[in-house]
This record gives C-alpha cells, structure tokens and sequence, in this order.
C-alpha cells in the first residue's frame, strides 16, 4: 500500500512538471517567439478569413491551378492518412492510371513520379519544380498567358529543402497559385 | 551520392554526441558516493516527494515489485483520464468518449513504452488527453527503462539495485524533462505548432472548405522522438506536416531518435566501470544498424512496381507514402532507425515501403536490441551477450563468466526464457491471427503483403515499438484486446527476467580472470555476439520473413 502511494505522489508530481509546466513552457517560447508558425502558419486574406496554410496541401483541380500530389484522405486536414499501399499493388497502379489520364500524360511526355506517388500524410505541400514545370503548358493555357511567364515564377519560387543535402529543388503549391493569382488575377 | 552524406551525417552526428551524453546520463543516474552538495540537494528532492520509502535500500525483489506497481498507477491515470476526456477540459474539437477496448489498447501501449496506436490523434483524442494520458507517459515510461537499467548495471558489479523511486524521478527529471526542453525550443523555432486553439476553418483558393486539425505538437514531437516512445500526435505521425515541417525538423527528429538509446550503452560501461567492453557492444550495434540502413536505403531507390507499365518516370525511387521534403534517403533511415530503437514514429508509410526494405524495420524489431528501446535495448542486448558467453564456453570446455561472475545454468535459463518469450509472442500471436478472421478479414493488402501486415503489427507489439503497417484495420476488439496483452507481457518479461539474472550474479563472489575466460573487450567476442545475434534470428523469424516480404520481392519485383 506504501508502495503504490509513493508512486502516486510520483506519479502526480511527474503529470503535474512534464504535463503541465513543461507543455506551458513550450507553449509560452512558441507564442512568443514564433507567433505565426506556432498557430499553424495559416495564410489569412486581407479581410481575415482564412485561405490555409502553408504547410498544408489543398485541393486543387481546375486547369488554372497547379495541382498537389494525390491524398489518400482527398486533402482531409483533420484525418490525414496515407494510402498504405503496397508498391505492388494493382490498386496502386488503378489509381495512377486515372491520375496519369487527368494529367494527359504519353510515353513521350511521362509523368513526374511525385504527381502519381501519394504522400505520407497526404497533406505534402510541395511538388517538385520539375513536376511544376510540366503543369507550367495547362496553367498558361487556362490562364491566357504565356508560359515563359509561368515558369519564370515557378522558378523563383523553387528551393532546396536541404540545402546540397537534396539536390531536387521543390516548390510550394499553394504560395505558387497564390502569386499566381497575384500576378495574372484569379 | 548526397543520401550517402546525408546518413553518415546522421548517424555519426548522433554517434558522437552520445559520448558525451552517457557521461552525464551516469552522472544523472548513478551519482558516485562522494557528489558536490547540488546533485546531493536533487536527489533530497526526489526522497521527499517518494516519502519513507525513498531512503530504503532496496533488495531486487523490492525493486522489481515497486518498479511494477508504479506501472500499475500510472496505467491506471492514464486509463482514467482517456476514458473521462468527454467530462474534462481542454477539449476545442469536441472529441467524444473513447471505446473501452481501445482505451484498454491505448493505455497499455503507453504504459509499455510501445505507442502503437489504434487511433488517429487529431479524431480522437483531446487535448488534454493527448497530454496528460500520452505525453506525459511519454516521459515517465523511458525513464522506467533507465531505471531498470541502471539497477542491472549495478548487479552485475555486485552492488544492490538501489531504490527505484528515486531512480525513475532522476531519469524523468535530470534526463528526459531538460533534453525535451531542448528539443521542443529547437523545432518551435523550426516551424512547427505548438498551440491549445482547435481546428482553423480554411476557404480555399476554389472555395472550399478545409478543416485544419492543429494543437501542441512541438510539446509532443519532441518527447515522442527522445524516448523511442514514437506515438504520434497526428494519425501520419512525423510525415504530417505539422508534425514535421522542414528537412531539418526531419534531422532533429531523426537524431533524437537514436541519440539516448545510444548514450545508454555509454552510461552502461561507466556504471560497470567497463568502457572498452561497452564499446564493443557500441561498435556490434552500429554494425548491425548500419547494415540495415544500407540495405533498405537499396531497395527504396527502386521505383514504385504499379507504376512500371504506366507513363510515369522511373528515374526516382518509390515514393508512395513519402514526403517530398525530407529528401530521398530520409524515408528508409528513418525506417530502420525506427525499428532499431523501439521508437515506432513514421516519417513514410511503412506499407507502402518496397517489399524488402520493408523486411528491414521487421529484422530490427525481431532483434530489438540495437540500439533498442531506451534503457531496455542495452538490457535486451545483454540477454545476447549472456546467451554469448555461453555458447563461448562450452566451444572450449569452460564454464562461462561475464564481468568476473559464474554465468551457470539459472542465468542462462532465464535468458533463454526471455529470448524465446519474444519470439513465441511475435510468431505465435500472428499464426493465430493469419488464420482466423480476426485478421484476414482487416487487411489493407493481399496476398503476402496482407500477411507481412498481421506480422508486422504484431513485432511491432512484441517489440514495443509501435509502428505499423497501417492499411491494417486494427481497430477492432481483437486486436486492441490481443496487442494490448503482447505489449504489457512484451514490456515486462524482458525487463524483469534479465533484472533476475543480474540479481543471480551480484550474488556471487567475483573470480579471478584465467586464460580460459573470453575477454568481452575484443575483437573475438565482437565476432562471437554477432554471430549469435545473427543466428538466433535468422534460425527463429527466417520462415515467418519468407511468407511474408520475401515472397512478395521474388513474386513482383524485377
């Protein structure tokens, strides 16, 4: 009975420091110092509604836009989930095949890899600046521009998440159709 | 060329900054007899709160006893608190009350230091669940494992146990609690959220709505990873991006994964006064690690199979379940590193892994002790360097030492015992399931993939480690019921046995080092521990590995 009661002081004691004052601490440091990224790094309009956030993938899928990679949970942001598939899988390959159909994708023209992959949590806000480039001919068109335009932007907006550690150079879909629509209007 | 770079640089970053770390972790754990008035005034602390008990010397019957029936209250807290989330605050989103058999399933994989989750975070659990059922069990339970270590260490020097109140208030304390601190400020300043408010409701750039789950990730990411606890606080768990944000939240996280289970083998060797011993014990795990990371990081550069007779460049290796940015190395180091420890987070969908990078996290759990769970990888270890000694001497007729003691047939036996417990657990809870419905029927995958599914779920369990391939739908009552049993006989089999055995040989009079002993601080003992490691693996999970990944490689891939 002594035993258990020491725990249980223990016990208290250790929710009350680790649950507690640790989670305020960090929370405090976060408010303070990192405001915006601590509350989700949500992009607010001018007229403060909310449009997302950058570090959250979203739908898109008019030709005007440039489009994430696929989701599993069809861009949930409060049940992400991959597709947990097996590589090997032929439902794998069913889903890609419409993905690649949306695309118009040709033996000559093949699909970059991270278009018909599902990410992880299936909120993975980047694409590759070459999977950018190949949507750069659809978002001209539907916008009316010219695509020299388009791709000088996706090129400003590409970077190297690792520095020379990762030699793919990436580019944030959202903050892309953001300036996008900044630039050409919506 | 730049994965190369990128995987030494983490696992010798890691590597290197454990030396110091054990140091201090002895110092934390293990205060020599004469200490300055500061570190005395600590433990002072940790006796009064503890209350009488903390002063008694206890024997290892004692210890073993207390050290379970502090597991007892705090499966208890935390099974209360999860099952009362409805009625408490801290609860924005609204989540309801849990299920009884998930609350069950939940609690006992906190308690285990397992985190396999049957749940996704952000849909189930409140805030204050999240925090003070998980998180701060995510700080109490590695310290259990350091405590439990730091006993047997002292066992096998001959001294008594020590007192294990104070021992899991140093751990949770002096090691976990500043190194958290550390990590927590790092990744806030990284990027990712730490916040009480609930979902933000987002109208998106075509007018729809997105619900944005956000919370107090920074808090939880960061005792997640340093105490190979691995439970996520979203479903994804580090592949989400809140919960993993940059390329260099990855390398934090990933480094604090391994970081303490490798300053553990350190704090070992100084607590048994055997620094060179220690460092070959070091030097087999990398080894071992090493070779798995090389492994998976191979075969994950193959490209997705489904997607060969489609037009779709082949160039990349296979990103299904992957983040883009994290690199490409990230997924498979991370895999094993996972697996190696007893963490259990995700930065990709195992699942969706290659088949046979997909066998490398397995082989980790199966063997499970390097670098292993904190504290608990370096006891598991021991039961191979036991078994080790053994089988060393009887191939030259002498009876075995370890450290100077007798190492006779009550130790090995016990050993024994620990070391089939495992794999009984592992292999026979996923027969049972491989053909009732309880399993066939919640599979994500067919054919082999379904299988390795069941027997992943299940190492996973045995192995307190907690990931999944999780296309597995195992939130039913069998598999909370039957996980939730393997974790908590998982967790404390491996802990009290070898506690058992270190208690058999502090009661020994030391004997004089002969020709005839094998030196454990060699090369030839190096070879030796391997070789036993490597077999008594490959002889117990090869064919359960062959139904499994195996096949499924020679079966699809090229």
């Amino acid at each position: 009975m002594q035993t258990l009661l020491a725990s249980l002081r223990i016990a208290g004691v250790s929710l009350l420091i680790c649950a507690g004052v640790y989670t305020a601490v960090i929370l405090g440091v976060a408010q303070v110092c990192t405001p915006v990224t601590a509350n989700g790094s949500l992009i607010t309009r001018g007229d403060g509604t909310i449009v997302g956030s950058r570090l959250i993938a979203q739908k898109f899928e008019k030709p005007g836009y440039f489009w994430p990679r696929p989701s599993a949970p069809d861009y949930n942001a409060s049940g992400a989930a991959g597709s947990n598939k097996s590589p090997t899988s032929s439902d794998l390959t069913d889903r890609a095949a419409k993905t690649v159909e949306q695309y118009g994708a040709t033996p000559d023209k093949a699909l970059p890899a991270d278009l018909a992959a599902a990410s992880g949590g299936g909120l993975d806000p980047h694409i590759t600046e070459h999977a950018a480039l190949y949507q750069a001919v659809r978002v001209a068109g539907a916008r009316g521009v010219a695509p020299s335009k388009v791709e000088s932007l996706i090129r400003n907006h590409a970077f190297s998440p690792g520095g020379p550690l990762t030699p793919d150079r990436l580019v944030n879909v959202l903050e892309l159709n953001l300036a996008l629509d900044a630039e050409t209007g919506p | 060329m730049s994965a190369v770079i990128f995987i030494v640089f983490i696992v010798g970053g890691s590597a290197a900054l454990s030396w110091p770390l054990g140091r201090y972790m002895k110092w934390a754990m293990d205060p020599p007899a004469v200490v300055g008035a500061r570190r005395r005034a600590l433990d002072r602390l940790f006796e009064r709160v503890t209350g009488r008990l903390g002063r008694e010397q206890q024997g290892w019957k004692r210890y073993m006893v207390t050290l379970l029936a502090f597991n007892v209250i705090i499966f208890a807290v935390s099974f209360g608190v999860m099952a009362l989330q409805q009625y408490l605050p801290l609860n924005p989103d609204g989540m309801k009350a849990i299920e009884g058999s998930l609350i069950f399933n939940t609690a006992a994989s906190f308690t285990t230091n397992t985190n396999l989750q049957h749940y996704s975070g952000e849909s189930t659990m409140s805030y204050l669940s999240q925090l003070c059922a998980l998180m701060w069990l995510q700080f109490v339970t590695p310290a259990v494992g350091l405590a439990a270590l730091a006993a047997m260490a002292r066992g096998l020097v001959g001294r008594a146990p020590g007192n294990f109140f104070l021992d899991v208030q140093r751990a949770t304390f002096l090691i976990m609690l500043p190194a958290a601190v550390l990590v927590a400020t790092l990744v806030v300043l990284g990027g990712m959220p730490m916040t009480l408010q609930g979902a933000a409701q987002a109208t998106t750039l075509e007018g729809a709505t997105q619900t944005i789950a956000r919370g107090p990730v920074a808090a939880f990411l960061a005792i997640k990873q340093l105490g190979t606890n691995g439970g996520g606080f979203f479903g994804p768990n580090s592949a989400h991006p809140f919960e993993n944000p940059t390329f260099w939240t990855n390398v934090l996280s990933t480094i604090s994964i391994i970081l303490i289970p490798m300053a553990c083998v350190w704090m070992f060797g100084r607590i048994v006064g055997r620094l060179r011993h220690a460092a070959v014990v070091f030097g087999v795990m990398l080894a071992l690690m090493s070779m798995r990371i090389a492994c998976a990081a191979w075969f994950e550069s193959a490209p997705t199979q489904a997607f060969t007779a489609l037009p779709i460049e082949q160039s990349t290796g296979n990103l299904e379940g992957k983040e883009l940015r994290f690199g490409t190395a990230a997924g498979p180091l991370w895999a094993v590193v996972t697996t190696s420890t007893s963490n259990g987070s995700v930065n990709c969908m195992h699942d969706s892994l290659n088949p046979m990078t997909g066998l490398m996290p397995l082989i980790g759990m199966w063997l499970n002790e390097d670098f292993g769970g904190v504290g608990v990888g370096m006891i598991n270890m021991f039961v191979y360097v036991i078994l080790a000694v053994f089988l060393a001497g009887m191939m030259v007729g002498r009876t075995p030492e370890y450290l100077n003691r007798r190492v006779e047939a009550r130790e090995v036996k016990l050993a024994a015992v620990a070391m089939l417990a495992h794999a009984f657990f592992i292999l026979g809870a996923s027969a049972l399931f491989a053909v009732t419905p309880w399993g066939t029927k919640t599979l994500n995958n067919g054919g082999a993939h379904g299988f390795s599914e069941m027997l992943y779920e299940f190492s996973s369990s045995t192995a307190n480690n907690g990931s999944g391939f999780e296309g597995l739908g195992d939130n039913t009552p069998p598999w909370n019921i039957a996980t939730g049993i393997v974790m908590l006989l998982a967790r404390f089999i491996p802990i009290l046995l070898p506690l058992a055995i270190a208690g058999s040989l502090a009661s020994k009079r030391p004997t004089a080092q002969s020709a005839g002993t094998l030196g454990v601080e060699g090369g030839t003992f190096a070879v030796m521990l391997t070789a036993v490691i490597a077999i008594i693996g490959a002889l117990t999970f090869f064919p359960a590995g062959a139904l499994g990944p195996i096949v499924e490689h020679l079966q699809f891939m090229p």
